[in-house]
């Protein structure tokens, strides 16, 4: 920052006449300048004493929107679902202290997922740093493996330049969050304000565009395939490749696997689409895989929730792979044909130089296997599968909703039967699958995309994790959507203990403690539904997706014991996958 | 193996503090690091020794240039490079002794830079070896302290001959 503190004052001297003539702010006017230069329209933030000026600004100015949620980890988690949805940086704002640890867990999550967030965070004042003060963290000490990048401002002349800074490494290459810490008398201190320049960071330097050598050999080594398979991953999404992404895979006539964080990227009504892949991936997802000539991987990073076993994992295919971070290619898996770029761009000219390849015979053996192994799972008379309300939810919404999932069996549900037609749709904590992510996700999402319906989706054990963010949504009257899961148990580890343990289900059962959701989500005043039948679903979601001036709970009661598949065992291979009994 | 790499980093706390975190984070070996101005202002230079296979050495430079205060990353390993490390040995000696540790320090080529009644602190500059090989040396006289910098290399502009 010293280097960047040098340059600033270069420039600085340049424009000298300008500065002499530049408004005087504070800092905390400056920060709410700069974030509105930015384009940020919303901010998420919880106030506390070293903001308290800041917050003075926010009353008076009402340019930026700046919305109070109830805890700071829904605060980070609701700008991490704004950005997915929008593709802009979300950003958050917190105090020192604790406001800042309550960040961590939203912020790794984002980390995980490579999801451009701005985390703004309080700080003592500049002279006690180091003292203990009351509500002193080493928040840039704390987050510094699961922040891209991290500012301290130590001078409010380089406030300007580091926000400008921080969103750009936010955004661009491989997105990621970053984290500016505030200390309280830089958002008092007065300096003249104008604008940011044009940001030049030595040591930042994101290749974008595919080197034209990698390009051709890329193209040729395509033509060659004949039993391929595209393996698209958040990448593209981030990226907003899925109109180059489908070319693609028209072009060169081979069939499409996501990720998790891949959904979207390409119609799964599509006949080329294989559905998800990975540990609870589609049979014929992971079979295709497993039997193809060439794998092509496009950003998509070989996470072992995708490969299980490396070393069975796809064993007869050549691999290609796209992406813009050097350090994911060839990370776990060797890679026969690399190139680095920014997958928009990369695909954009591949798809100029490709034609279709001799794929007849294998899409012929992909679909067979579709037909003899589809997605499954047996209805009751009685009561509703899990399964059932995903794929109910997505004949209503007609697969055009944002769904934000938790963490579980629902998540794996609703990547299984969910049918997502678009880009930036599917919100879910990959990575590292944090419960608690859902409902905050997709109050986020709500106020990014308030023209589409939005669907939070959690189950009953991850909705307690941050169920207080529906005062949130009452507060601001977002009519966001969520429907619980309930099974009554910490479901997914329950899954793992009846297969692997023996069914000891070792504190997994949360009834009767579960609290009447219901109630719950009337207290804050939403509008809340128990639904325990296929006639109640219909009508719920009839209701649900009526209401638009304050959010809605439904209160889903599912069949208790069912399992997600199909599934791979952790660090298993296709040979092991397990299909579950129909 | 082996691996000796150069890095010209951002002058602050936060960049040492990044580029040590993110070996300790995904498990790379740190044998020795040092770090110190270099001849840009603002700028660091840091000499980092590590080991592993080469998809290891290869990760940890793609990490390293993913660090965004790391404005370039040199792996000397693959080529013509000098390098040196610096000790600073303080050593138990008697009136006595003194001649024997003088003999030493002259053999290798060192220097003595204090003295006490009972103690010498000595310089040695050298490879690893080198120091590895005086420090043993002294050892029998009782070690006090010593203190040594790890190692700083730098790339021979003529490649010609590579050692
Ligand atoms: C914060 C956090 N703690 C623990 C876990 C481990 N975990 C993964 S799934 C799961 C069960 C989730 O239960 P529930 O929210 O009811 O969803 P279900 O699996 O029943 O659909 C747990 C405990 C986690 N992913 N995140
Ligand atoms: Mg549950």
């Amino acid at each position: 920052m010293f280097a960047t503190a040098a340059r600033t004052t270069e420039k600085t001297n340049l424009r000298k006449a300008e500065f002499d003539h530049a408004p005087r702010l504070s800092g905390a006017e400056i920060l709410i300048e700069a974030l509105l230069r930015e384009g940020v329209d919303t901010i998420f933030g919880f106030p506390g004493g070293a903001l308290i000026g800041l917050y003075d600004c926010f009353y008076k100015n009402k340019q930026l929107r700046h919305l109070l949620v109830t805890h700071e980890q829904g605060g980070a988690h609701a700008a991490d679902g704004y950005a997915r949805a929008t593709g802009k940086a979300g950003v958050v704002l917190v105090t020192s202290g604790p406001g800042a640890t309550n960040t961590v867990t939203g912020i790794a999550t984002a980390f995980m997922d490579s999801i451009p967030l701005i985390v703004l965070t309080g700080q003592v004042p500049s002279n006690m740093i180091g003292n203990d003060a009351f509500q002193e963290a080493d928040i840039l000490g704390i987050t510094r493996p699961i922040t891209k990048h991290s500012f301290l401002v130590r001078r409010v002349d380089e406030l300007v330049e580091t926000i400008r800074q921080a969103f750009h490494i936010a955004t661009t290459g491989r997105p990621g969050p970053v984290l500016i810490d505030l200390p309280k008398d830089m958002l008092a201190a007065r300096t003249a304000y104008f604008p940011a320049g044009e940001v030049d960071l030595r040591g930042y330097k994101p290749t974008v565009r595919g080197s034209l050598r990698q390009l051709r050999n890329a193209a040729n080594f395509l033509q060659q395939a004949k039993k391929p398979v595209i393996y698209i991953g958040g990448g593209a999404i981030l990226s907003n490749a899925s109109a180059e992404v489908t070319e693609f895979a028209r072009e060169l006539n081979a069939p499409v696997t996501t990720t998790l964080l891949g959904i979207g990227a390409f119609p799964e009504t599509d006949d080329l689409s294989l559905g998800m892949l990975g540990m609870h991936g589609t049979w014929y997802a992971n079979k295709a895989v497993d039997e193809c000539d060439l794998l092509i991987a496009i950003g998509a990073r070989f996470d072992d929730r995708v490969t299980g076993n490396l070393e069975k994992f796809s064993p007869n295919s050549k691999k290609m792979q796209i992406d813009i971070d050097p350090s994911c290619i060839g990370k776990n898996v060797p890679v026969d044909l690399p190139i680095v770029g920014d997958v928009k761009s990369v695909l954009a000219e591949l798809n100029t130089l490709i034609e279709k390849c001799d794929s007849e015979i294998w899409l012929k053996q992909v679909a067979l296997w579709k037909k003899k192994h589809p997605l499954r799972y047996r209805k009751t008379a009685d009561g509703l599968k899990p399964q059932q309300v995903i794929e109910e939810l997505s004949k209503a919404t007609n697969g055009e909703a944002i769904i934000a999932a938790d963490v579980g069996q629902h998540q794996m549900w609703i990547a299984q039967w969910y049918k997502f037609t678009q880009p930036r749709s599917h919100l879910s904590s990959g990575g590292l699958g944090t419960m608690g992510f859902g409902v905050p996700a997709a109050l986020g999402a709500k106020i990014g995309c308030p023209g589409r319906t939005v669907v939070g989706i959690v189950g009953d054990g991850g909705f307690q994790m941050t169920s207080m963010e529906i005062a949130t949504a009452v507060r601001y009257q977002i009519p966001v959507k969520y429907i619980i899961i309930n099974n009554g148990y910490l479901g997914m580890v329950r899954q793992w203990q009846q297969i692997f343990f023996d069914k000891r289900y070792s504190n997994t059962y949360l009834n009767p403690s579960n609290p009447d959701f219901k109630k719950l989500a009337e207290s804050y005043g939403a509008f809340s539904l128990r639904v325990k039948n296929l006639d109640e679903l219909h009508s719920a979601f009839k209701q649900m997706l009526a209401i638009d001036n304050r959010p809605v709970v439904l209160d889903v009661w599912v069949s208790p014991e069912e399992n997600v598949f199909p599934m791979i065992p952790a660090n298993g291979s296709f040979s092991d996958i397990l299909e579950g009994e129909v | 193996m082996k691996h000796t790499i150069n890095l010209l980093v951002e002058n602050n706390v936060g960049s040492l503090l990044r580029i040590a975190g993110m070996f300790s984070g995904r498990g790379f070996n740190i044998d020795s690091i040092s770090v110190g101005a270099c001849e840009e202002e603002g700028l660091s230079r840091m000499t980092i020794v590590t080991r592993g296979d080469d998809e290891i050495i290869e990760q940890i430079n793609k990490q390293l240039n993913k660090c965004i205060n790391v404005i370039k990353v040199t792996d000397l390993t693959q080529e013509a490079f000098v390098h040196r490390e610096l000790a600073l040995i303080k050593v138990h000696a008697t009136q006595a002794e003194r001649p024997e540790i003088m003999q030493i320090v002259e053999v290798f080529r060192a220097k003595i830079i204090d003295l006490s009644p009972g103690a010498l602190t000595i310089e040695a500059t050298g490879s690893e070896d080198k120091v590895d090989a005086i420090i043993s040396m002294l050892r029998p006289f009782g070690l006090k302290t010593v203190s040594r910098t790890g190692r700083v290399a730098l790339k021979r502009d003529f490649q010609g001959n590579v050692n």
